[in-house]
C-alpha cells in the first residue's frame, strides 16, 4: 500500500471520506482547523456537503439532523469548543444517532492555551455531555492509529447507534507523518449504508403511525425513558476495551499514559531497557471503555511503582489507573500542562527516581 | 352525506393533543397536515421540532419528527436537508426557541438562504416552562419573570423577526399571519402551502411567522385571547407578507 | 341537509366554533367528557350549511362536517 505524508488533521479528514462520510460541520478553533478546511475542498469531490456552522452548538445540531437523515457525519473542534458541542452530543446519544466527532485537544481549563494538551479525560470519558451516557472513545498515538480508529468509528457508530470520539490532541493533529490510507469506500457502498438507515432516518415515511421515523431525544413517558437508558446502558457495557501492553511481564516499573504521552513513554521504555532499567507501559487505546484488566497483568511482587504519564495538571487518567491499581502498589505521576508536550526527559527522570527508590 | 371537512390522517387518530385550551398550537399543525395531505409530500415530510410545548406534536403528529435542542432546529433541519434534498424539511418553532436562545442559528439559516421552511409560533410568551417573559413578550404585558410587565429600559422592545430577516439577501419569503378568525386562519394555511411549494422549487428559506394566543400563561380565558390578539398583538405584530422573492 | 360530528372526547371546550359558527348550529354542552371539559355539542344542527368554519377553527381536529 502506497504511503503519503499527512497532516494528522487532514489525515483524519481523509479517512473519514474514505470511510463513507458525506457531511461534516464544523466551525474555527486551533489547533483543528485543518480538518475542516479540507472537508471544504473534498466533500464537493465526493458529492459530499461540507457546512462551515456559525458556531459549535449549531455545527453539531447539523451532524444530529445530517445523521438523523442517515447520512454518515461527522464534525470536530478542540477543547473549549466541545464542550460547546456537549449539547448536541448528549441529543446524539439519548437519540440513538451514530455519528463521529473529533476533539483535537488543546490546553484548559476556559479558553486555556491553543497548544496540544491532554485536560480533556474527563469530559470525553465521564461527562461529554448531561446525562450520564457513554461513548466508544479511541485515544490516538500516531497519525496512522487516528486514520485507522476514525475509519472504524463510522462503523462502531453505526452498528451501536451511537456517537463516537476519536480523542487525540494538537500534537496528533498537526504533526505530519507517513500514512497508509484505507480504502475508499465505493459510491454503492455509501448509498448502501444509508439505505440501510432509511426505516429510521427522518427524511419522510408512508403515513403509517407505527413505522414512521420518530428522532427522540427524550421521552414523555418515565416508564419508557427508563427502559431506554437500560437498554443503552447494557449496550455500553458490551464493548470491550482496547489496549496496548507493552513490556509488562517483567517490569519493575510500569508506564501507563495514552495518545502522544503514551508514544513519548513508550520510546523511554526502549531506551531504559537498554541501560538495564525493566520498565513496560500500558497504553489504553480506548479510553473509554477503560481496560482495567489490563492493569492485573502487572507482576504486583516485583512493580514498585505504576507512573502516570499526562499533559494534564491536576491528572485526570490517573483516576481511573487508581481503580485498576486497586492499591496494589504506588501510583506516581509524570505531568505537564498549559499546552507544553511531554518531554521525554522528564519522563525518564521520573522513572529514575522511582528506580533509585 | 358527503364528508366535506375531514379531520387530517397526519394526526394520529387516537390521539387527543396535549395542548390548552383554546391553544393554537395544535390548530396550526393541523393546518399544517392538511397541506401536507393537499400537497401529497406527507412521505416527504420532515419535521423539525422545537422544544418547549412544540414538543407536544412529537407523539401527535403521525409523520416523521426529530425534536431538536432547544433554539437548534434551523442547524438540525439545514444537516437533515443538505444530506437529503428530497425531503420536505420544515422546523416548527415558538418564539423562545426561534427568537432568543436559537437566534443565531435562525439568522445563520435565513443568511445561508437554507432551503427549509420555518413555521414560527409567536405568542408571546414561554408556554411550556410556565410563562416567561420572551423576546417577542409585548411592552407592559406581563410574565412570570417579569412581573410588573415588560419594561422597554429594562427589556428591550419585542422583537418583529420577520422585519429582522427582511434586513437579509437571501430569505425568498417572509410572512406574518394568524390564526384568531377563520380569515386567518385559511391565509395561515395558504401561506404554509406557499412556503413549503417555495422549498420544492428550491427558492430557498421560507418562513410563516403566526401570531397566536397563549391563553393559559395569558391568564385568560380562550375567547378574551382572541380579543387580545387583535387588540394588542396584532398592532405590535402587523400581518402581511414581508418579503416574496 | 348538512351535519357536523363532534369528537367529544377531543373537544376542550374552548369555544372557538361556538362564537364563529354563523348560523349558532353549536354551544357549549352540559355534559363533561373524561378530561373534564363541558364538550361542544350541535343544539340547531338543521340551520347547518356545511361551511365549515367551525372545524377550521377547532384547534383539536373534533369536528368532521358533513353535507
Amino acid at each position: 500500500m502506497a504511503r503519503v505524508f499527512m497532516k494528522g488533521c487532514e489525515a483524519i479528514a481523509e479517512a473519514a471520506v474514505r470511510a463513507g462520510c458525506r457531511f461534516f460541520a464544523g466551525y474555527p478553533i486551533t489547533p483543528q482547523n485543518e480538518i475542516p478546511e479540507y472537508f471544504a475542498r473534498r466533500m464537493p469531490e465526493v458529492g459530499g456537503t461540507f457546512v462551515q456552522g456559525e458556531s459549535e452548538v449549531a455545527s453539531i445540531n447539523m451532524v444530529y439532523g445530517a445523521a438523523s437523515a442517515g447520512t454518515r457525519s461527522m464534525t470536530s473542534s478542540s477543547s473549549p469548543g466541545v464542550a460547546l458541542k456537549s449539547e448536541g452530543i448528549s441529543y446524539c446519544a439519548s437519540a440513538r444517532i451514530p455519528m463521529v466527532y473529533a476533539n483535537i485537544s488543546r490546553g484548559g481549563p476556559g479558553v486555556g492555551s491553543i497548544q496540544p494538551a491532554q485536560m480533556d479525560y474527563f469530559q470525553a470519558t465521564k461527562a461529554s455531555g448531561n446525562g450520564g451516557f457513554r461513548m466508544r472513545v479511541f485515544a490516538p498515538s500516531t497519525v496512522q492509529e487516528a486514520v485507522d480508529m476514525t475509519y472504524r468509528a463510522f462503523d462502531y457508530a453505526d452498528q451501536d447507534r451511537n456517537p463516537v470520539l476519536i480523542l487525540a490532541d494538537g500534537v496528533i493533529g498537526t504533526m505530519m507523518e507517513p500514512v497508509v490510507l484505507p480504502q475508499m469506500k465505493s459510491d454503492e457502498e455509501v448509498a448502501a449504508i444509508k439505505e440501510s438507515k432509511k426505516s429510521w432516518a427522518c427524511i419522510g415515511h408512508e403515513l403509517d403511525y407505527a413505522h414512521r421515523a420518530w428522532i427522540q431525544p427524550g421521552q414523555w413517558s418515565t416508564a419508557v425513558q427508563q427502559k431506554c437508558n437500560e437498554e443503552a446502558a447494557e449496550l455500553y457495557a458490551s464493548w470491550e476495551p482496547e489496549v496496548e501492553e507493552y513490556q509488562v511481564e517483567d517490569a519493575e516499573i510500569v508506564i501507563t499514559a495514552y495518545g502522544i504521552s503514551a508514544r513519548i513513554s513508550k520510546s523511554v521504555v526502549d531506551m531504559l531497557r537498554k541501560e538495564g532499567i525493566k520498565v513496560g507501559l500500558i497504553r489504553p487505546v480506548t479510553v473509554y471503555p477503560f481496560p482495567y484488566e489490563a492493569y492485573d497483568h502487572i507482576d504486583y511482587s516485583k512493580c514498585k511503582a505504576v507512573l502516570d504519564v499526562e499533559m494534564s495538571i491536576p491528572a485526570q487518567f490517573v483516576e481511573d489507573v487508581a481503580v485498576a491499581v486497586k492499591e496494589r502498589c504506588p501510583i506516581e505521576t509524570c505531568l505537564c500542562s498549559g499546552g507544553n508536550i511531554m518531554s521525554r526527559d522528564a519522563v525518564i527522570a521520573a522513572v529514575k527516581k522511582i528506580n533509585e527508590k | 352525506m358527503e364528508k366535506v371537512y375531514a379531520r387530517t390522517k397526519t394526526i394520529q387518530d387516537d390521539k387527543v393533543s396535549g395542548f390548552c385550551p383554546g391553544c393554537m398550537h395544535s390548530t396550526v399543525i393541523k393546518l399544517i397536515g392538511e397541506v401536507l395531505e393537499e400537497m401529497h409530500l406527507v412521505d416527504k415530510a420532515s419535521c423539525v421540532l422545537g422544544i418547549g410545548c412544540c414538543g407536544l406534536h412529537m407523539d401527535y403528529i403521525a409523520y416523521d419528527n426529530i425534536t431538536a435542542p432547544h433554539g437548534r432546529a434551523c442547524a438540525v433541519a439545514t444537516g437533515i436537508k443538505r444530506s437529503n434534498p428530497d425531503s420536505l424539511v420544515f422546523t416548527y418553532q415558538g418564539d423562545g426557541d426561534f427568537a432568543s436562545i436559537g437566534l443565531a442559528e435562525s439568522i445563520s439559516a435565513a443568511n445561508r438562504g437554507e432551503n427549509i421552511t420555518v413555521i414560527f409560533i409567536n405568542n408571546g410568551i414561554y408556554g411550556m416552562t410556565g410563562g416567561q417573559m420572551a423576546p417577542t413578550t409585548l411592552i407592559g404585558m406581563k410574565a412570570s419573570t417579569a412581573p410588573k410587565g415588560r419594561i422597554a429600559e429594562e427589556h428591550g422592545y419585542p422583537m418583529h423577526m420577520c422585519e429582522i430577516l427582511n434586513q437579509l439577501t437571501a430569505p425568498s419569503y417572509l410572512e406574518r399571519t394568524s390564526c384568531n378568525n377563520p380569515q386567518n386562519v385559511m391565509k395561515t394555511k395558504n401561506a404554509i402551502k406557499k412556503a413549503f411549494q417555495n422549498q420544492l422549487d428550491g427558492k430557498g428559506f421560507s418562513m410563516v411567522e403566526i401570531v397566536t394566543s397563549c391563553p393559559t400563561n395569558w391568564g385568560l380565558d380562550p375567547l378574551d385571547a382572541l380579543t387580545y390578539i387583535e387588540e394588542k398583538m396584532l398592532p405590535e405584530f402587523p400581518l402581511g407578507v414581508v418579503r416574496d422573492k | 341537509m348538512a351535519k357536523v360530528e363532534i369528537r367529544s372526547e377531543s373537544c376542550k371546550s374552548c369555544g372557538y366554533c361556538v362564537k364563529f359558527c354563523p348560523k349558532g348550529v353549536l354551544a357549549v354542552g352540559e355534559k363533561v367528557n373524561s378530561k373534564g371539559y363541558e364538550y361542544v355539542v350541535p343544539v340547531n344542527m338543521d340551520a347547518c350549511i356545511a361551511c365549515c368554519i367551525c372545524a377550521r377553527m377547532c384547534p383539536d381536529a373534533a369536528i368532521e362536517v358533513y353535507k
